[in-house]
């Protein structure tokens, strides 16, 4: 086998489906590395990684941490909040300090969608797109879909529905580029207010009706109303778009099918999704989580060699 | 460049020369009771599997047997033009406490047997550690380390290889030297 085919980890675009298959057979083993009582392997011991997130983060920004620390890699932390950012200083100029320092590969988040595009132009170390404002989230699209293989054996022939807001949502982007190109059918579910205008020119299924969409698939990915990037109202209120579009015990009985449910979260408990399906046997919520720390390591493997 | 293979250790020879190896092992640690075997992904594996299964049939006892990946201890990570892709590890019993045989097919520069130990040492911690290698190669070790058995001692040249082959995959047991 080759080595993976892009020097960046920026877009699911820049992948092929062999550097997806790659990255998740390196994902196994990972898995069982994060599993044992000792849950770290020395791989990248002489790398530096910088997290810079410009945005907020718990659970992407953890989970490369712990992914850095469980290969060896010395970790520094930048956010933006108290930093000189507030004080006028530009993207790069920023990163370049922290480079200057000697590191060797950057895990950024950025509220603008292209930033890590244009700071891999700009610098020389290997940058992580940790997510881009509502551009691309690749690792989440990796360990998404990394989770149904692992449910399903095989992500290919499969039907996924992304259901929420898929206009303000990088995650929705990430994993239509990623599950197409590992031979997935996907439907993106939503309000029309939340729906890209061209958004069928990317070979997806649309649906406005969620009903529908649970009718159609084996997989449900549901998405959080990103109300932070909302500048206009899209919907009357919360109330009325959980009427419409919230996921429940209820309406997934009527539905009837096996459904898996997954969300990258954090959940807005109640609005998008109910608690009691959240919580139970078919939800893959946590393992999403678990196999995050899996897929990013492998993604920092990959591209540290 | 034209490669030139070379036969050094024949079927039916490898064949004694594993009746053998398991002989010394059993001389040495009895009934296996507190004794595992582990083979050193990939191509250790393969002769690990063998001498496990002669000595369960000779023993008559029932042998732990496991497989470790060293791919993420090795020191040439980064260095190397060729990425390093892991194999998986199969150890799903506690070494603590226990006496492990280590087993590889060809000991070179004695960098993977080191990778090999970190990596095991990160599965506990073992009583005593021995190594059993098919092949030493001579004078070509870059690291001290020496196996406590061994199949065949052979004197190489630096642009040689030494291969040993499986009928499991390539077809017959023997071994080989190329050079290139």
């Amino acid at each position: 086998m080759s080595a993976i085919s892009t020097k960046h980890l920026i877009s699911i675009k820049d992948l092929s489906s062999e550097d997806i298959e790659l990255i998740f057979s390196t994902a196994d083993n990972f898995k069982e590395v994060i599993n044992r009582p000792i849950k770290k392997v020395p791989s990248l011991r002489d790398i530096t990684v910088a997290n810079v997130f410009f945005e907020n983060s718990t659970r992407t920004r953890l989970s490369f941490e712990l992914a850095e620390k469980r290969l060896s890699a010395d970790v520094v932390n930048f956010s933006a909040s108290g930093s000189s950012v507030s004080k006028g200083e530009t993207l790069v100029d920023t990163v370049k300090n922290i480079l200057a320092m000697k590191v060797d590969m950057v895990v950024m988040r950025h509220s603008s969608a292209g930033a890590c595009e244009f700071l891999a132009r700009n610098i020389d170390a290997k940058v992580i797109n940790a997510g881009d404002g509502a551009h691309e989230h690749p690792t989440q699209a990796l360990l998404d879909a990394y989770s149904i293989r692992e449910k399903y054996g095989n992500v290919a022939g499969l039907k996924v529905a992304i259901i929420g807001d898929i206009l303000h949502s990088r995650v929705a982007l990430s994993n239509i580029f990623c599950l197409h190109k590992l031979g997935a059918e996907v439907m993106v579910c939503g309000p029309t207010t939340l729906m890209p205008k061209y958004i069928s020119s990317l070979g997806v299924k649309v649906s406005h009706n969620v009903r529908e969409a649970l009718e159609w698939c084996n997989v449900a990915n549901i998405l959080r109303i990103q109300l932070e990037r909302q500048q206009t109202r899209y919907f009357p209120s919360l109330r009325e778009y959980t009427l419409h579009f919230g996921v429940n015990k209820a309406l997934l009985e009527e539905v009837g099918r096996d459904i898996t449910i997954m969300h990258p979260g954090p959940i807005n408990r109640g609005v998008e999704l109910d608690s009691d399906v959240a919580d139970s046997g078919q939800s893959i919520i946590l393992n999403q989580v678990e196999n995050g720390v899996a897929v990013r390591m492998a993604a920092l493997y990959l591209l540290a060699n | 460049m034209s490669q030139q293979r070379r036969l050094i250790v024949p079927q039916p020879q490898l064949r004694i020369i594993l009746e053998r190896l398991a002989a010394q092992l059993i001389e040495r640690h009895g009934d296996f009771n507190q004794t595992v075997i582990i083979g050193l992904q990939p191509r250790g594996s393969l002769l690990a599997a063998r001498l496990h299964a002669l000595l369960e049939v000779q023993t008559g006892n029932k042998i732990t047997f496991g497989k470790l990946d060293t791919t993420f201890y090795r020191d040439d990570f980064r260095r190397g033009k060729e990425l390093l892709i892991p194999n998986s590890n199969h150890i799903d019993f506690s070494i603590e406490g226990k006496e492990v045989v280590l087993v590889d097919d060809v000991l070179y520069t004695g960098r993977t047997v080191r990778a090999g130990l970190d990596a095991l040492l990160d599965f506990g911690r073992p009583a005593k550690v021995e190594l059993l290698v098919l092949v030493e190669r001579l004078y070509t070790q870059e690291i001290p380390i020496h196996p406590d058995y061994v199949g065949r001692k052979v004197n190489t040249l630096t642009n040689e290889k030494v291969v040993v082959g499986w009928k499991e995959i390539e077809g017959e047991d023997n071994i080989w030297i190329i050079s290139q």
